[in-house]
């Protein structure tokens, strides 16, 4: 490799480590102050302009934390617990294109780079769940397992009506051929599963079992503590960010905006918004139960997702590439 | 350490012993769940309660008849106002000791404003354990809090205002208070029971959790002696306020809630339909306030003649009885109470069986377990 291949990558990878850690800390913090809201009450207040400097804080309070291992724990699975959370996590945002022509890798096969990566995150949790040698991190390791992998076929389904009609797994493509209607507006079946099985994917209410407080305390994580819990938390919020920006970019016109220039700021406003309705589910939504929510998975988004490919395949063949 | 036998209900495996508490974020205080678990599937129950004795009725027998109304606030400290009132029932009939007619509707009003902060409280309970981010836990908080402003200025407390006296009430309460208590319960209150009753029984997720979970039947809840919301909401209607009218009961107009359907949606509906019957009655209470003394003379050294009493009254979660016993001395010489909810918690052995460990904690958020009242 050439020096500048070199330090274009290097640049690339922190860039990318720096917008993960500053999403998770904004996230953090508008995630408390938006529910706080919702709640009636302020949220964060007290340290800096409206609690801004809470995050620091709070980072602070985590490195410094005493990394506590349980006696009964799998030490060495413990410890590689949250590294096999954030690699994955970490390595599916390489794929990610910004605007046109930002990105690390502008990879040909970019939505299945992406996919793939996500998919080993179940593997983490049960992984995680498993090595605590506690019985409700087992239980939420499970249940991760069970609801990630059940929910990630509807998804791909979903998504493959994307990849029909754009002809691409390049991600650039696919946002390109959404500069007249989004695919929204073309697909509204496959937007409703693909959201409904990402939010799945991204253990949020009303499908975060795996954590459901009320019932495992705080499932898969709950013996971790320090910066062991702060980097499952960073693979929760890259997940976050990275499901988000993908609704955005397949079916949401990714930085493309009706009258208006493309640019990279459409693309962060509907991420944003898109974290914050999430945020918002999560302040209202009870919790399903875990033979619905498995059932929802089996029995209705799947035959939906086929529905959808089928539709999409024939209206594909019947109008041409050029009009849908 | 329990070790299970292999189970059938696994196809052979072990099962799983899984310890709910006392130590957990959903045990209502200090429960404790030892579970035999199949999975997510509970195969039995067995709640372990005492984490939270405070021997609340030895104490009693070493102090005056009087001293004894502040520990009756600690008792159950979710319905300070209906223990007291219990308590000074019990002893006021041992005495034989009438009380002025506004003192009786004092009680009464405080009585079922107390019922509505209870009530509060199990909703906040209940829709934490059913999953929610706290969005209508803090709702239900905010008119709790409401009401305790009032009940701080009337009796200088929040929550336990040792407001009771045996004859009577410690305070009067401002007209001025009663009129702005009076226009939160007519204009305000109702909107947050609609808001309440959308977020809990209007939520297409709740109903899909606890329809059908958690069926009790009225027989079978009249075996264990269980009373109150629980027992109405399995279409049974036995409420001592219509039953045996107490206090200023026997002059208001209300509905006795009930549901025919026993399960654990039909036990938040009784609920959330009681807290609007409450409202209902603290406003005729405040209309219809006769003038007059708030206590009668009594009294310091109280003492009873010797002899015992058993008194029962409709505290928030069911039939909350008091029996005292007096050797004609100024100490009780046996105090002890019939709290309800503990016949509820008897229920949950039975109950749980083949429920998912989420239904499990809906199930018992849902009759309102109060522990200090269980433990005392």
């Amino acid at each position: 490799m050439s020096a500048a291949l070199w330090l274009r990558t290097i640049v690339g990878l922190v860039a990318l480590l720096a917008l993960l850690a500053g999403v998770t800390l904004f996230g953090v913090w508008w995630e408390r102050k938006f529910i706080g809201h919702l709640q009636r009450r302020r949220g964060p207040l007290h340290h800096g302009w409206h609690g801004l400097l809470q995050l620091p804080a709070d980072m602070i309070k985590m490195i410094a934390k005493e990394d506590t291992v349980p006696t009964a724990a799998d030490s060495l699975l413990f410890q590689f617990g949250p590294v096999a959370a954030i690699v994955p996590a970490y390595a599916a945002l390489a794929a990610l294109t910004f605007a046109p022509g930002i990105a690390l890798i502008d990879m040909q096969h970019g939505l299945l780079y992406v996919f793939a990566w996500e998919t080993m995150l179940p593997l983490a949790f049960a992984l995680i769940g498993w090595s605590c040698a506690n019985k409700f991190t087992l239980i939420g390791g499970l249940r991760a397992a069970a609801q990630l992998i059940s929910y990630e076929i509807p998804m791909l389904l979903a998504a493959l009506g994307v990849v029909l009609t754009a002809q691409s797994m390049n991600l650039t493509t696919i946002i390109n051929a959404q500069t007249g209607w989004w695919y929204v507006f073309k697909q509204p079946l496959g937007f409703v599963i693909f959201s409904v099985a990402m939010l799945a994917e991204m253990n949020r209410s009303p499908f975060d079992l795996p954590e459901a407080e009320s019932e495992l305390v705080a499932g898969y994580m709950t013996e971790y503590s320090g910066m062991k819990f702060g980097f499952v938390q960073l693979a929760e919020y890259s997940v976050l960010l990275v499901g988000s920006y993908l609704i955005a970019a397949l079916f949401l016109g990714g930085w493309n905006m009706p009258f208006l220039p493309a640019s990279w700021l459409w693309l962060a406003l509907k991420i944003v918004l898109l974290m914050t309705s999430t945020m918002w589910f999560r302040g209202t939504f009870p919790r399903l139960r875990v033979d619905t929510l498995t059932q929802m998975s089996w029995k209705w988004l799947l035959p939906a997702a086929l529905v959808n490919i089928m539709l999409v395949a024939a209206l594909a063949l019947w109008l041409g590439p050029k009009v849908y | 350490m329990v070790n299970f036998p292999r189970s059938e209900a696994t196809g052979g495996t072990e099962t799983l012993l899984l310890n709910v508490g006392p130590q957990h974020p959903s045990t209502h205080g200090v429960l404790h769940f030892m579970l035999e678990m199949a999975g997510e599937t509970v195969v039995t129950a067995k709640p372990v309660i005492g984490y939270l004795h405070r021997g609340i009725e030895k104490l009693a027998e070493n102090r005056t008849w009087q001293q004894v109304i502040v520990l009756t606030d600690r008792q159950d400290y979710v319905a300070q106002f209906s223990n007291e009132w219990a308590y000074c029932r019990a002893v006021e009939r041992l005495a034989g000791i009438e009380l002025p007619e506004r003192a009786e509707w004092l009680r009464t009003l405080m009585g079922e404003l107390n019922r509505i902060t209870s009530h509060l409280i199990w909703y906040a309970g209940v829709t934490m354990d059913i999953g929610t981010l706290g969005t209508p836990f803090i709702y239900a908080w905010e008119t709790r809090e409401r009401i305790f402003d009032f009940f701080e200025a009337v009796t200088g407390a929040r929550m336990m205002p040792n407001w009771m006296r045996i004859g009577g009430v410690r305070t009067d309460i401002d007209p001025a208070l009663l009129a702005d208590l009076r226009t939160f319960l007519e204009r305000d209150f109702p909107k947050e029971c609609d808001t309440y009753e959308a977020l809990l029984t209007g939520n297409e997720i709740v109903v899909s959790r606890m329809k059908g979970v958690g069926v009790y039947t009225a027989e079978e809840c009249v075996h264990l002696g269980i009373t109150g919301p629980f027992l109405r909401a399995s279409g049974l209607a036995r409420d001592l306020r219509r039953d045996a009218p107490y206090g200023a009961y026997a002059k208001l107009d209300f509905e006795v809630c009930t549901d025919p359907v026993g399960d654990s949606l039909a036990r938040c509906r009784v609920r959330l339909r009681e807290l609007r019957e409450s409202a209902r009655m603290c406003i005729q209470l405040i209309d219809g306030m006769p003038e007059g003394d708030i206590a009668v003379k009594v009294p310091k050294a109280l003492k009873p003649p010797a002899g015992d009493c058993y008194v029962r009254t409709e505290s928030p979660r069911g039939e909350l009885g008091v029996f005292v016993a007096s050797d004609g001395t100024t100490r009780p010489y046996r105090y002890r109470v019939r709290s309800p909810i503990f016949y509820g918690l008897s229920a949950m052995p039975r109950l749980l069986p083949g429920h998912l460990l989420a239904d499990m904690l809906v199930i018992f958020g849902g009759i309102d377990t109060s522990m200090g009242e269980i433990d005392r």
